[in-house]
């Protein structure tokens, strides 16, 4: 017979006042199995916790029931407090007597009998509960960062200088990200890359970080503390060992008008290149889509069509019959750091939006986006930072911002703010008035949205100090009239339509996260919303670890985020890995599944519903070493607890530990008492 | 007629409830926290995962009494496994039929995803539920059934 201890608790008035918790405590002492049952005001205090103790010792429990709030707020209190006595853990439970009774009913006779089956219920389950070891798994001493933008680069340089060895995967060929393309920051107005290119050249010199540009995670498999990557090193068509990087290969390709994707199209780049100057690595690839070699060899050529860079390049480096290779890391936590893209009208919106065509981009000249207009104003641009249409090569002298483009609009576009459009619309407008003295700029917006330290001032300044006009309210649509582009507005304020002429016009459209985000969260088993944003673990108390212990956020991939914010993040989360891995081994809770072996008839049903790959398969042999059977076998370390796995089990060989098939029988039947 | 209304109000009935332990477990928990007054008849089990719960504790829980049950988890996409509810939503549309053929009403069964921020979401579905459940009246045919068989 168990020998239960039921603890009802008071909760000062908060239970008492709706449960007659004597009652239930009267009511669970007449149980079969219960050795022990009280009440007392409030269980969690220290001599609440004591009272448990003392009982546990005397009393001989096998088994402790407190009666109090959710488990989500102590079961973990009672657990201790068991251990503490000498009693496993495992063998507590509570009946959630406050969140689901005394404070969602009125009627005290009612609560006080829900309050008696809801004991009842967990006192049948403990009867079922079995002593349970908490688990330990070793911590391998490394980490993968995936995205070597600021968000990136911060966090590997962080764990890197903690002492740990860092993998750093960028996709482009260079690291630097989008902070790399703009001109100045707000709220400072300092050049972004003198403060981006030292961290660059700093993760490159690092002897901690081992950066793989151009690469891709291809396949993750593993689990916290213990993660297997495969990386793919996408082909550059360039040995990066023997090239030094000089440009000769460059200076010598034949195709020199592919738009640049760092001058976001603005400027030309050759089909061997390096993204911008102070790249890193600063290792040339050939873009095999523009190359004449590649182009004329996909279309069946068997003669070298060209081979230009190669005749330049006086070490020998250029390789094209290079391939792409993979590489295998082990590491013990990954940081994602993907990044955002912009929202590019009539290029890839996401489904079923078709919105803001009337804002004429890609149709009408001289309509531009965010990041555009950065690379016109940077020095290291296309124009040499001199503001100038694309079209004719003009000096604007009107220019006219819309905000909110594909923001804060369901209808249209993302129901979400992009946070940091206010700000770097407000940065634009004073960029353009100290080049351009005698400009004018005109900015549309619903709310400036300027929460930051200084940020409001900032906006102040670009209003204030550098001429930037405020038109509250939407514009409907823009057209090219002769040189100029009519935009028809509406001033809300005053309630007027509006017609103003501009020379360029400048959309602020909506951030999103980069393309292919949902493969790699897939990958990862970290989910993500609606719009493809990582989810965090918890949104206020958990902001960067995501659902999938060991894989860390940071940065815009997880909501629209600028570069404080990102660098915040990305902090916090090399913080939460150095705190990971200064562990010997990791303790984790042992509710996971097990499989009884003598039972699996091998049908891998478990495995293939199994969220987290945590299903192997074993095979069993006689002392001769024949094959009896293949069965399933749950790695506890990979095992999250979810139960898919139990509940798919056609012979009922799987138990997930804490929420057995016979506790919860159990529980179902003790409702019916 | 009069005590035929009577009787039917009087009847209280009893729903067992399997929510996942941390949508709709969660979201019941903030009802309580936001003090949501709601009918009393639910008792609920807690589970790590709607991918957890056998259609058998279903079947079960009518079998030892239950007038209506309700099977909640998180939304689509937002598992705290993953995937968890998507083989919970898949084994329940087969097994809903299975529900009817075997003659159990499935106006009884409540399907239904409550995340842990909908406290107010929750707590219309119990009422909602035990409204409906007290509409139909007490699951004595099955009851009886089961009696007889155990």
């Amino acid at each position: 017979m168990a020998r239960i201890g039921v603890f009802v608790c008071h909760c000062g008035e908060n239970i008492g006042r709706t449960v007659d918790c004597a009652r239930v405590a009267d009511a669970l002492r007449e149980h079969p199995g219960v050795a022990h049952s009280v009440d007392y005001k409030y269980m969690c205090s220290d001599p609440g916790q004591a009272l448990i103790k003392q009982a546990i010792a005397e009393k001989r429990l096998d088994g402790v029931v407190v009666a109090a709030c959710s488990p989500h707020m102590h079961e973990k209190t009672f657990r201790r407090a068991c251990a503490g006595a000498d009693l496993n853990p495992f063998l507590c439970e509570m009946a959630n007597v406050r969140e689901h009774c005394s404070w969602i009913h009125e009627d005290r006779a009612r609560a006080t009998d829900k309050a008696i089956d809801l004991a009842r219920t967990i006192v049948e389950k403990v009867k079922h509960n079995r002593p349970l070891q908490t688990i330990r798994i070793p911590v391998t001493r490394r980490a993968l960062v995936i995205g070597g933008g600021i968000a990136g680069i911060q966090a590997a340089l962080d764990i890197a200088d903690g002492g740990a060895e860092v993998v750093l995967v960028e996709k482009e060929p260079s690291i630097g990200g989008h902070m790399s393309q703009l001109s100045e920051t707000f709220p400072t107005l300092d050049c972004s890359q003198c403060i981006l290119t030292p961290r660059m050249v700093e993760v490159y010199q690092h002897p901690r970080i081992k950066l793989m540009a151009y690469s891709e995670v291809d396949a993750v498999s593993g689990y916290i503390g213990n993660f297997t990557v495969k990386i793919r090193q996408k082909a550059r068509a360039v040995d990066a060992s023997t090239c030094n990087g000089c440009g000769a290969c460059t200076k010598a390709c034949i195709q020199r008008k592919i738009p640049s994707e760092f001058d976001e199209r603005l400027g030309p780049r050759s089909a061997i290149y390096v993204p911008f100057p102070q790249a890193v690595p600063n290792t040339p690839v050939i873009d095999r889509a523009n190359c004449a070699y590649f182009k004329a060899k996909a279309k069946g050529a068997t003669k070298a069509a060209c081979g230009k860079c190669a005749e330049a390049c006086s070490r020998g480096a250029i390789d094209f019959d290079q391939q792409d290779s993979f590489v295998t890391e082990k590491v013990g936590a990954i940081v994602v750091a993907t990044g955002f893209q912009l929202y590019r009208i009539g290029a890839d919106q996401p489904q079923g939006l078709t919105g803001y065509g009337e804002y004429g981009y890609g149709t009408v000249p001289d309509v531009i986006d965010g990041l555009q207009f950065e690379r016109l104003a940077s020095a290291s641009g296309p124009t040499g930072g001199k503001i100038l249409r694309p079209s004719d090569g003009r000096e604007p002298k009107r220019i006219v911002f819309l905000q909110c483009v594909g923001s804060r609009d369901p209808a249209k576009g993302m129901a979400y703010c992009s946070k940091i459009c206010c700000m770097y619309v407000a940065k634009h407008t004073m960029l353009y008035r100290h080049k351009v003295h005698d400009g004018q700029a005109t900015v549309f917006y619903m709310d400036i949205r300027a929460a930051g330290k200084g940020y409001d001032e900032f906006t102040r300044r670009a209003i204030e100090e550098d001429g930037a006009r405020y038109v509250r309210g939407r514009v409907a649509r823009l057209y090219r009239d002769g040189d100029v582009i009519k935009v028809h507005g509406f001033d809300t304020l005053s309630g007027e339509p509006l017609v103003l002429d501009a020379d360029m016009v400048v959309l602020a459209t909506a951030m999103r996260p980069q393309p292919g985000i949902e493969a790699l969260a897939q990958k990862l088993s970290v989910s993500y919303d609606q719009h493809g944003f990582i989810n965090e673990a918890h949104p206020k108390l958990r902001p960067v670890e995501t659902n999938t212990a060991g894989v860390f956020v940071a940065g815009a991939c997880q909501a629209p985020r600028d570069i404080p914010d990102s660098v915040a993040m990305a902090s916090a989360a090399a913080s939460k890995i150095l705190g990971l891995f200064s562990q010997a081994e990791l303790e984790r809770e042992p509710t996971v599944a097990r499989v009884d072996t003598g039972l699996c008839s091998g049908c891998f049903h478990c495995e293939r519903v199994c969220p987290y790959g945590a299903v192997e398969r074993r095979e069993i042999r006689d002392r001769k070493g024949n094959l009896l059977k293949v069965v399933a076998e749950v790695n506890p370390g990979v095992c999250q607890g979810c139960g898919t796995c139990q509940a798919t089990c056609p012979s009922k060989s799987v138990e997930l530990d804490g929420f057995t098939d016979q506790q919860i029988w159990a529980e179902i039947n003790a409702l019916a008492l | 007629m009069a005590t035929a209304a009577e009787s039917l109000t009087a009847f209280e009935p009893r729903i067992t409830a399997f929510v996942c332990n941390w949508c709709t477990y969660t979201g019941a928990d903030l009802a309580g926290t936001s003090r949501l007054q709601m009918a009393p008849n639910v008792r609920i089990v807690r589970l790590p995962c709607t991918g957890r719960i056998d259609p058998l504790f279903v079947i079960k829980a009518f079998e030892r009494g239950a007038d209506g049950v309700i099977v909640s988890g998180c939304h689509p996409a937002d598992c705290h496994y993953t995937a968890g509810n998507y083989h919970a939503r898949r084994r329940f549309a087969v097994f809903r039929e299975l529900l009817d053929f075997m003659g159990i009403d499935t106006r009884r069964v409540t399907f239904s995803w409550v995340s842990a921020s909908e406290g107010g979401k929750w707590r219309d579905v119990v009422n909602e539920t035990v409204g409906r459940v007290q509409a139909l009246g007490p699951f004595e045919a099955y009851h009886e059934l089961a009696g007889r068989q155990g």
